[in-house]
């Protein structure tokens, strides 16, 4: 059973317009975003900074739980979790 | 000074030079719009988009999509006003937004927060389209009466506050309202002065109440022609600018006034460079209060 993966609207350019995305084989958020760049390249930098933590106007939800609250990318994922990248703001005006 | 209601308090914002910024012989002038009895910019939108649209509403509930600061000029104007309004708005907007636009008794409705603003918008119109006779859509993304707020009234204030000296406006791109208004103005008194807009670099970026324009759904007030140039600020730049302004101007700027005086210094020091002098107006659309999460 895969992980899914919910992008946003502003990152559908580079995962070829699909609002979902899978993810076969990652224990942790880290792996899921690795595995993720593979596919799609370009994306972890866009959720991530040149240090390798997440960009401060970027949240990620392991189901409705931020990871910011838990263990941040060293949170682990489970057979059927879903992982929700939501942008920090609403943008626009 | 006594007004018949609050409205009468929306707009005459100062402006204040920002000297730590300045390269020499050109001076860099911000316009603080918090100082706006709503706490924004988008006041002014507000207030003229209101007042335009009174007169129309036969009935029924003003709507319109925001991700924030548009919702609270809209919120408490309309209390004001005794207009009623409802505000489509992504679900990921600040609980302390969403508190506020409820205690001035506006209807809230929300969108998907993985759609962003776009989504806002889509949910509007397809709100209005179900039920025409429920809802007046005041649309600021192509509400002509956005951008005349500022031709009217912001560009006068600058070209008033400079005593015509200003040569560059810099100002952000959210709906587009701003600038276009402010540059019809300004260049109705001088043909030089040249506009430049600013706009997030990427497309997800932490620049609240600014749009990235090339993947976005481009609002229909907004004409690029009438650009002369367009700078792309990172998130991270605008931020760092914003932390800035509050230790060396006392400025407590939110995030998109930080992008906009990182490209107002940008200006400023490339006339610098070409030995030039210039007056540089900026405007900072709120203050970063709004963007502290309660605890």
């Amino acid at each position: 059973m895969p992980i899914t993966v919910k992008i946003p609207a502003p990152l559908r350019s580079l995962t070829a317009n699909q609002s979902e995305v899978a993810v076969e084989n990652a224990a942790t958020v880290q792996d899921a975003l690795e595995e993720l760049s593979r596919k799609y390249p370009g994306l972890k930098d866009r959720l991530l900074d040149e240090k390798g933590a997440l960009r401060r106007y970027v949240n990620l939800f392991r189901n409705d739980e931020d990871i910011r609250h838990g263990r941040g990318l060293a949170t682990s994922l489970a057979e059927g979790d879903k992982l929700t990248i939501v942008p920090a703001i609403a943008g626009g005006c | 000074m006594v007004f018949d209601s609050l409205a009468g308090a929306v707009g005459n914002t100062p402006l204040v030079r920002l000297r730590s910024l300045e390269p020499g012989g050109v001076e860099i002038h911000a316009k603080l719009e918090w100082f706006n009895p709503g706490g924004s910019v988008k006041d002014r939108a507000g207030l003229q988009i209101i007042r335009e649209s009174v007169e129309k509403l036969r009935g029924r509930t003003l709507i319109d999509s925001t991700s924030g600061n548009t919702g609270i000029a809209y919120a408490w104007i309309g209390a004001a006003l005794r207009v009623p309004v409802a505000l489509v708005m992504p679900e990921n907007v600040s609980e302390a937004r969403k508190r506020i636009v409820r205690a001035f008794g506006a209807q809230v409705i929300y969108s998907d927060p993985l759609e962003t603003s776009d989504g806002a918008i889509r949910l509007a119109r397809q709100l209005v389209r179900e039920q025409p006779d429920r809802w007046f859509y005041a649309d600021q993304y192509s509400n002509e009466a956005n951008p005349r707020a500022h031709e009217l009234g912001t560009a006068r204030e600058i070209w008033d506050q400079t005593g015509g000296r200003v040569t560059h406006a810099v100002v952000g791109i959210g709906t587009g309202g701003t600038i276009m208004g402010v540059g019809r103005g300004l260049r109705a008194r001088n043909r030089r002065v040249q506009i430049v807009a600013v706009e997030p670099a990427e497309a997800l970026h932490g620049l609240e109440g600014l749009k990235h324009m090339p993947s976005s759904i481009v609002p229909a007030i907004y004409k690029e022609s009438e650009l002369d140039r367009k700078l792309s600020i990172p998130t991270d730049a605008g931020w760092d600018m914003a932390e800035r302004l509050a230790r060396d101007e006392g400025l407590f700027a939110g995030h998109s006034a930080g992008a906009a005086a990182f490209g107002a210094q940008l200006v400023a020091r490339e006339i610098a460079e070409r030995g030039e002098t210039g007056v540089v107006v900026t405007l900072f659309p709120d203050r970063a209060d709004r963007y502290i999460a309660p605890a």
